[in-house]
């Protein structure tokens, strides 16, 4: 108690010293923002890094071979620059990574970075529309609920969301296949486009929606559309039920203020004071809440992705775990855990800028 | 203890719910009594205690309640659908899908259990360290615990156990390395507000050292948040354990871990339905099971946060 007393009255005192300090303390915490997300991505580095040192495969070995004579063996060692001192190393590895070089793959024999920009967009597209869909459904399910507390439809969104929570997604697409594919035949099968489809658009961003859109081939977007419905409803549930449940907790909290039952009081109706009063102080937390949905699927969708055979990162990554591909692997997760440090640090920073009572 | 039993309204319930409790055992078991009954009206909660009663006594009764030890094979009987002899059928190595469910349940245990020992007193001890100590440790220890909150969880397992090899314990390494960090928050916040209350302050004044009013009085009073949060974690951390098992990288064939068993079974989802999609359903109904209990404690033990 005493401690939040004494933040307050600091933040009062801050707050008095007049309009001038407003942008400095905006500038203060977007460097404060900016330190912390260097802060992280050095800390992801550095472990990306001692991951890739304490791997079981000497990574000259990987190189030379088995057979290779020791002079070779020697040379490729000192070019790996492995017999300087382990902090050295981890500069020149840092180095590497801001340069955009992140090794070359074993199984492609292309460089990483290319690999990933490749496969990228198909995970972004799944992780984009199934934080739509989530978005679209969980808002408005968890105001209703929370409006309507202890009724039916209170208990009907809560009990989706420990369903949403609860359930392993890898195998809710496997039961998804089997029932809606295999047995109703309503909908495609794995991958993303039905294979005599494929290479049918030229690739401008990657994301076949947009491509075959572009291309004016409705033929394809209706297929890779068709090929969507099954992963994003599957991933938007799980988006779904963490942002319906959020919206309710905090609509509940908006809802026992003081500011309502003015609100109430002065005659304003009822959807006014839902969703013009309560709902739009929701909305600047919700920020927060979308951020983190959308960066957990980007890193979630690697179990979806070995359900539906989709040619996404989470996909590229496993198989190369699978071949001893050090580079690939640990490339891939430089670039999904800087996306996720990124677009948490960024909703973060929104949230500061928006809400006034954050600063 | 029992002169006070005796005589007072209700025996022991009337001891339990006495307004003066006369010692601090008592005191303390009136809070547990007190909580149980709030519990108790609680069915959602109820729900998920039951759950996870019966898997921990699955657990500890699997050899009376297995046929088999869930891993000989048994070729003959293979894939057979589910029948009064094999309740879930057989997979595709003849085994009993049932038996290796009941085993499987010790694996899930094995693995929250263990991610919860690791995680708990490192969370515990960075956060309380920081929130009653303060200035610089803090400051270090939290931007440490804030890098940690700040990475993918899934990819980052994948990569520590691509590193250390596959296999059970590796994966519950690495699910703790990446799980620890909300834990020391949680643990900071408390002690940050216990930090100047008057009964730490009398206990610094009678000489008590920092170590001892960490150890005897933040700690304890930060224990009840920690534990929702980790009934609440469960789920994530079996769903985790899981999802490497089905890409591989858990625990190994034969073992009978859940994830493992949807992994090898994926392949006869066609025809024999019931093999992958059995195990699914036990990690479905557990995780639900975790995730109802920790709703359900953290109205009981945190008021605050009811709604």
């Amino acid at each position: 108690m005493a401690v939040s007393d004494a933040t307050d009255g600091a933040a009062a005192k801050l707050g008095g010293s007049g309009r001038g300090s407003t942008l400095l303390r905006i500038l203060g915490s977007i460097g404060r923002i900016l330190l912390t997300l260097a802060l992280t991505f050095l800390g992801l580095t550095a472990i990306t890094f001692v991951i890739g040192r304490v791997m079981p495969v000497d990574p000259v070995l990987a190189i030379v071979g088995d057979r290779a004579p020791a002079h070779v063996y020697e040379e490729v060692y000192l070019q790996l620059g492995l017999d300087k001192p382990i902090i050295v190393q981890y500069f020149n590895y840092l180095g590497e990574i801001l340069s955009g070089d992140l090794g070359d793959s074993i199984t492609t024999s292309r460089p990483v970075m290319e690999d990933l920009l490749r496969f990228f967009p198909a995970t972004l597209e799944l992780a984009t529309l199934a934080t739509l869909l989530g978005t679209l459904f969980g808002i408005p399910m968890g105001v209703l609920a929370a409006v309507y507390q202890g009724r039916m439809i209170d208990h009907v969104v809560r009990v989706v969301g420990l369903i949403g929570y609860s359930v392993p997604v890898f195998w809710l697409g496997m039961v998804g296949l089997l029932v809606f594919y295999a047995k109703l035949q309503w909908l495609p099968g794995p991958g993303r486009l039905e294979f005599y489809y494929d290479g049918l658009v030229p690739t401008v961003t990657g994301l076949l929606l947009v491509d075959a859109a572009i291309a004016d081939n409705w033929t394809v977007f209706w297929n890779a559309a068709s090929h969507l419905v099954l992963p994003v409803s599957i991933l938007g549930a799980y988006a779904l039920a963490y942002i319906a449940r959020m919206t309710r907790s905090f609509m509940l909290d908006q809802l026992r203020q003081e500011y309502v039952l003015t609100a109430r009081v002065k005659g304003l109706s009822e959807r006014t004071v839902i969703w013009r009063h309560a709902f739009g102080n929701v909305l600047v937390q919700l920020i927060t809440i979308i951020g983190l949905t959308y960066a957990s699927l980007l890193e979630g969708s690697v179990l979806t992705e070995t359900v539906f055979a989709w040619p996404g990162i989470g996909q590229y990554i496993t198989n190369s775990l699978f071949n001893s591909d050090m580079n690939a692997v640990i490339g891939g997760t430089i670039v999904v855990g800087t996306c996720f440090v990124g677009i948490n640090m960024l909703s973060d920073a929104l949230y500061r800028l928006v809400d006034p009572r954050a600063r | 203890m029992s002169d006070q039993a005796v005589g007072r309204r209700g025996g022991y319930r009337g001891w339990l719910l006495s307004d003066a409790p006369r010692t601090a055992f008592q005191a303390r078991c009136q809070r547990v009594y007190i909580a149980w009954l709030t519990f108790r009206t609680n069915p959602i909660a109820m729900a998920g205690l039951i759950t996870i009663a019966t898997l921990v006594l699955m657990a500890v009764f699997a050899p009376w309640i297995t046929s088999g030890d869930g891993i000989t094979q048994d070729l003959p009987n293979r894939l057979l659908p589910p029948s009064g002899e094999h309740w879930f059928g057989t997979d595709q190595l003849g085994r009993d899908i049932f038996d290796r469910i009941v085993w499987g349940s010790q694996i899930t245990l094995y693995i929250v259990g263990m991610v919860g020992i690791i995680v708990v007193p490192i969370g515990l001890a960075i956060g309380t360290i920081a929130g009653y100590v303060g200035g610089i440790v803090d400051q270090v220890l939290m931007r440490i615990t804030d890098i940690f909150l700040a990475f993918p969880r899934l990819i980052l397992a994948l990569a520590f156990v691509a590193a250390l090899g596959p296999g059970i314990e590796n994966a519950v390494l690495a699910i703790a390395l990446t799980t620890w960090s909300p834990y020391a928050r949680i643990a900071r916040a408390e002690a940050l507000t216990l930090r100047n209350s008057e009964f730490i302050l009398a206990a610094r004044t009678q000489g008590a050292s920092t170590w001892r009013i960490l150890r005897r009085h933040v700690v304890p009073l930060c224990l009840s948040s920690v534990i929702v949060r980790l009934t609440l974690d469960m789920a994530g951390i079996i769903l985790t354990a899981a999802g490497l098992g089905f890409l591989g990288l858990g625990a190994q064939p034969p073992s009978p871990e859940w994830g493992a068993m949807i992994s090898t079974g994926r392949q006869f989802i066609l025809d024999q339905w019931w093999v992958p999609t059995i195990p699914g359903l036990a990690i479905f109904i557990v995780s639900l099971g975790f995730n109802l209990l920790g709703d359900g404690l953290r109205d009981v033990l945190d008021p605050r946060s009811r709604g």
